[in-house]
C-alpha cells in the first residue's frame, strides 16, 4: 500500500473537556482509495478530519501527509494544498458571489498564474458538473449544487486528498445523490483519495473501506462487506445497520444462505432473486 | 374533534415581477384529527409553503385554510388563535433559541399565550420531559448545549404550547442515527399521550413508513395520497418524480421485476422478510 | 416577504457600457458627480440629462428600471423640494397665503435641487446596474492599491465587501426564517408600544447574531483550508485591462465636463 496519509498514535483533547476526543488513533490511508468514516456524535470523527490538514494539531503522536508532518509550520500551506476540506454547510464555505470567482479563490491565494487559474477553475467546475453555472450567484443554487461548487473550490487546489465532513447532512435525497456520485467519480476516475465522514450507511456502503469510530478510537475498520454484517457491534456503537444487511442476516438466521456482503438494494435484490430462482 | 382543511389553496411568490413563481396550485387537503400524516416531496415541491399557511404565517393568494370549519384568515384574532392551535417546528429549529436559560426559552410560547405562572411552569416541565430533556439543564444557556439537546429544547418550546396540530419539518435532519430514532420515538409518544394530529414533513422514507397516511407533493400539487402501503405500491411514480423508496419497497420492486411474486404494498423490512421467507419455503426451503 | 426585495441591482448584459473596465466606470461616475455640482445653468442640466440618456440607450437600461430604483427616495426628494420651495425668499411671489409663500426663485431652486438629486442617483444607479458588485469591489481595490504602500489593508477591505455582498441574501433569508419560527411561537412583532416592540425584536436579533458568528467562524475555517493567507502574494484570475473603449469613455467624460463649464460661462 502507498499511504498518502499516515496517522500515528494521535491523541487530542479539547481545552474544556476532560475526555480525549482522539485517543491513540493509528491508521494509514491508501492513495486513491475511498474511505468512509462512521460514528455517532462525539465519536471523534470530525476531530479526526480536522487533523488531516493541520486545522488541529495532535497533542501526542503525528500525522503525515505525503511524508509532511502537519505539526511543522513551514509545511502548512503545502499540506492544506494537498488535503482539501469540504464542510457540512455549503453556504458557509463559499466566499464570492459568482460561482467561478469562488472556485478561483484558493488558486488565487496560492499565487497561481492567471491563465492557469482559469484552466483549473474551468476544469474543476466541469469535474463536478457545474460548468454551465459558472456565472451564477451561489445563493440561487440548490443545496446539492452549492456543495458541488464548494467541492470545485477545493479541487482547484489540485489536492491529493479530499476530506468531506458530513457534506450531505443538510441536503435532500436528490442533493445527497448528486454529491455522493460526484465524490465517487472523483475517486474512481481522477484517482483522488476521498475521506467521507457521514451518518448515512448507504453512502458508506459505496466506499472501499469503512472506519467506525467510537469515543476517540477506531472501533471497526474494514471493507463495507466486512463491517456492516457485524450488526450487534454496530448497534452497540449507536449506529444503525443498513436495512439490506439486516434483512439478509435475518433471512440467514432463518436458514437461508445469502451473501452478507450484498449491501446496496440492487445487490440485495440480486442475491435474494438468485436464491429463489 | 379538530380537523384541518385546506381548500383551493394557491400561493404565488413575487407576483407581477419576473420572479413570479406559483409554489402551490389550487391544493385541497383535509386532515382528520388524531392522524399522523407524512408529507413528502423534494425541495421546491411546495411543502414548506403549504405548512406556512397552516398557522397563517403566509397568506394565500387564493383559497383558504379551515380549522374545525372556521377560516383561520377571517380576522386578526383568528390568525392569532391559529398560531397557538397549530404548532410548527421548522427545519433546524435550534436556530430560534434566544433566551438566557433553557427554561425561559421553552416558556416563551406559553408566555405569549398569556398563561399564568404555575401553568407555564407545568407546561415547560411536561414538554421537557416529553423530549427527554433533564430538568438539570433548565438553568443552563441553550447556546451551551450539544446539537441534539438544542434540538430537543427547541421542539419542547413548541410542544409547551400544547398545539392540537403539530407540524414538524424534517425534525431529525442532521442528527446521528441513534439521535434520529430516539427523537422520533419521543415525538410519537407525545402524539399518543396528547391525542394530537401530526403532520410530518420528511425525506426519510423509513420515517414516512411510520405514518398513518402519506401525501406526496410535486410542483405545488398533491400527486399521491393514501396509506403508506398504497403510496409505496406506486413505486414507479415515486421514482419518476425523483423520490426515494424505503429500502424494503425498493428491493420488493426489484424482486417483482425479476418475476418473483412479492406483493406490491410491501414497505417495511418485516413485511419483506415474511414475504421472502414464504417464497423460499414454497420452493422447499426449510426454516430453522 | 423580505425575500421579495431585489438585491444587488446588477442587470447582466453585454453592451459597451457593461464591458468597460470597472475602474473607468468608477472614475467616470466620480467625474459625473463633480460635473453635476459644477453645473450652473439649465443648459448644463440638459447636457447631463442627454449624457445620462445616451448611457442608458447604449447599456439597454430602461427608464422604468431607474424609476423603480428611485422609489425609496421619494420622501427625500419631496422633502428637498418642499424645503427649497417654501424657504427660499425672493422678490416675486407666485403664491402667498398667510405665512406660506412661494417665490419664483424658490420654484427654480427646488426644481434644480430635485433635478440634481435625480441625476446624481440615476448616475450611480447606472454604475451598479451595469457593473457587478464584484467588479466594483475589484475596481475599487485596484484604484486604491497605491494605499497599500501606506499599509492600508486594501485587499482585506475589498474581500470584506465581497463577503458582505455574498452574505446579505443569506442573512435576509435567515431573518425570514427566524421571524417565522418566532411568530409560530406566538411572537407579536407588529403591535405594542415602542419599547415593547424593541423588546419583541430580541427573539429575532439574538438568533441572528448567534448564527452570524457561527457563519463567520465556519467561513474563516473554510478560507483557511483554501490556503487563505492574507493579500500578500495573491494573484487574480481576472485581470483588468483598459481598452480602446475606456479611452473613448474618458474622452466623452472630458467633453461632458468641458461642455458644462462652457455653458456655465455662457450662462445658458
Amino acid at each position: 500500500m502507498d499511504p498518502v496519509i499516515r496517522v500515528e498514535n494521535v491523541t487530542y483533547s479539547y481545552p474544556d473537556s476532560d475526555r480525549p476526543a482522539l485517543d491513540g488513533v493509528t491508521l494509514d490511508v491508501a492513495r486513491g482509495s475511498f474511505v468512509a468514516v462512521l460514528g455517532s456524535n462525539g465519536s471523534g470523527k470530525s476531530t479526526f478530519a480536522k487533523h488531516l490538514n493541520a486545522i488541529l494539531l495532535p497533542a501526542a503522536g503525528r500525522v503525515l501527509v505525503d511524508e509532511l508532518d502537519t505539526a511543522k509550520e513551514d509545511d502548512l500551506l503545502a499540506i492544506r494544498r494537498r488535503v482539501g476540506m469540504v464542510f457540512q454547510n455549503p453556504d458557509n464555505q463559499i466566499v464570492a458571489n459568482v460561482v467561478e470567482d469562488d472556485v478561483a479563490f484558493a488558486p488565487e491565494n496560492m499565487g497561481v498564474e492567471p491563465a492557469e487559474i482559469r484552466r483549473r477553475v474551468d476544469g474543476a467546475l466541469k469535474q463536478v458538473g457545474m460548468y454551465d453555472f459558472r456565472l451564477h450567484a451561489p445563493h440561487l443554487l440548490s443545496g446539492g449544487q452549492k456543495q458541488r461548487v464548494a467541492i470545485a473550490g477545493v479541487l482547484a487546489m489540485e489536492p491529493e486528498v479530499l476530506v468531506l465532513d458530513e457534506p450531505t447532512a443538510m441536503l435532500d435525497p436528490k442533493g445527497r445523490r448528486e454529491v455522493v456520485s460526484t465524490v465517487e467519480a472523483l475517486c474512481r476516475d481522477r484517482g483522488i483519495t476521498v475521506i467521507l465522514i457521514t451518518h448515512h450507511m448507504d453512502e458508506a456502503a459505496r466506499a472501499d473501506r469503512v472506519i467506525v469510530m467510537d469515543r476517540g478510537r477506531v472501533a471497526l475498520d474494514g471493507t463495507p462487506a466486512e463491517v456492516f454484517p457485524q450488526a450487534d457491534r454496530l448497534r452497540a456503537l449507536d449506529l444503525t445497520v443498513p436495512e439490506t444487511t439486516d434483512l439478509i442476516l435475518r433471512l440467514n438466521a432463518a436458514g437461508m444462505a445469502l451473501p452478507t456482503g450484498a449491501l446496496t438494494v440492487e445487490a440485495c435484490a440480486a442475491a435474494i432473486g438468485e436464491a429463489l430462482a | 374533534m379538530k380537523n384541518i382543511e385546506v381548500r383551493g389553496l394557491t400561493h404565488v411568490y413575487s407576483r407581477g415581477t419576473p420572479f413570479e413563481k406559483t409554489a402551490i396550485d389550487s391544493l385541497d387537503l383535509a386532515i382528520q384529527a388524531g392522524m399522523t400524516v407524512g408529507l413528502i416531496g423534494h425541495t421546491g415541491s411546495g411543502k414548506s409553503t403549504l405548512i406556512s399557511h397552516l398557522n397563517a404565517l403566509l397568506k394565500p393568494t387564493a383559497g383558504t385554510v379551515l380549522l374545525d370549519g372556521e377560516d383561520i384568515f377571517a380576522s386578526k384574532a383568528a390568525i392569532r388563535a391559529a398560531r397557538f392551535r397549530v404548532g410548527v417546528v421548522f427545519q433546524y429549529p435550534e436556530y430560534q433559541l434566544f433566551e438566557e436559560t433553557v427554561f425561559a426559552d421553552i416558556a416563551y410560547g406559553p408566555k405569549n399565550l398569556k398563561l399564568d405562572k404555575s401553568e407555564i411552569d407545568r407546561r415547560v416541565r411536561q414538554a421537557a420531559a416529553f423530549v427527554g430533556l433533564d430538568e438539570g439543564y433548565f438553568d443552563r444557556s441553550p447556546l451551551e448545549l450539544s446539537g441534539g439537546q438544542k434540538r430537543r429544547t427547541a421542539i419542547a418550546g413548541v410542544l409547551a404550547m400544547e398545539p392540537e396540530l403539530l407540524v414538524l419539518d424534517e425534525p431529525t435532519a442532521g442528527l446521528d442515527p441513534a439521535g434520529r430514532a430516539d427523537l422520533l420515538e419521543k415525538l410519537f409518544a407525545w402524539k399518543r399521550a396528547r391525542n394530537a394530529t401530526v403532520l410530518l414533513v420528511t425525506h426519510d422514507m423509513t420515517i414516512a413508513g411510520l405514518c398513518d397516511r402519506l401525501v406526496v407533493m410535486e410542483a405545488g400539487r398533491i400527486v399521491l395520497d393514501g396509506t403508506p402501503a398504497e403510496v409505496f405500491a406506486q413505486s414507479g411514480k415515486l421514482l419518476s418524480i425523483g423520490l426515494d423508496l424505503p429500502p424494503a419497497a425498493h428491493i420488493a420492486r426489484l424482486l417483482r421485476e425479476k418475476g418473483l411474486d412479492v406483493p406490491a404494498g410491501i414497505y417495511t423490512e418485516d413485511q419483506l422478510y415474511e414475504a421472502v421467507l414464504a417464497l423460499w419455503q414454497g420452493k422447499g426451503g426449510v426454516p430453522c | 416577504m423580505l425575500k421579495d426585495i431585489t438585491l444587488g441591482q446588477y442587470f447582466p448584459g453585454d453592451t459597451p457600457v457593461h464591458r468597460l473596465d470597472p475602474r473607468t466606470k468608477l472614475l467616470l461616475t466620480v467625474f459625473y458627480i463633480i460635473a453635476l455640482f459644477t453645473v450652473g445653468s439649465w443648459g448644463g442640466y440638459a447636457l447631463c440629462i442627454a449624457a445620462l440618456g445616451a448611457v442608458m440607450t447604449v447599456s439597454h437600461i430602461r427608464p422604468g428600471a431607474l424609476l423603480r430604483g428611485l422609489k425609496p427616495l421619494v420622501f427625500i426628494i419631496v422633502f428637498t423640494a418642499a424645503l427649497n420651495l417654501f424657504f427660499t425668499t425672493g422678490d416675486d411671489y407666485l403664491f402667498r397665503w398667510r405665512s406660506i409663500k412661494i417665490s419664483y426663485a424658490g420654484l427654480e431652486r427646488a426644481a434644480a435641487m430635485v433635478l440634481r438629486i435625480l441625476l446624481l442617483v440615476s448616475g450611480t444607479f447606472l454604475l451598479t446596474y451595469t457593473t457587478s458588485p464584484l467588479a466594483i469591489t475589484d475596481g475599487l481595490e485596484r484604484l486604491l492599491s497605491p494605499l497599500k504602500k501606506l499599509h492600508v489593508p486594501v485587499y482585506e477591505l475589498s474581500l470584506m465587501m465581497c463577503i458582505a455582498l455574498r452574505f446579505i441574501p443569506l442573512l435576509i433569508e435567515e431573518t425570514d426564517r427566524i421571524m417565522s419560527a418566532q411568530k409560530a411561537r406566538g411572537a407579536d412583532l407588529e403591535t405594542g408600544t415602542l419599547p415593547e416592540r424593541a423588546r419583541a425584536l430580541m427573539p429575532l436579533l439574538i438568533p441572528l447574531f448567534v448564527s452570524s458568528f457561527r457563519r463567520a467562524d465556519e467561513l474563516a475555517l473554510a478560507m483557511e483550508c483554501r490556503c487563505y493567507n492574507g493579500g500578500e502574494g495573491r494573484t487574480r484570475m481576472k485581470q483588468l485591462h483598459m481598452a480602446g473603449r475606456d479611452a473613448v469613455a474618458f474622452c466623452l467624460g472630458g467633453a461632458l465636463m468641458a461642455g458644462i463649464l462652457l455653458l456655465r460661462r455662457l450662462g445658458i
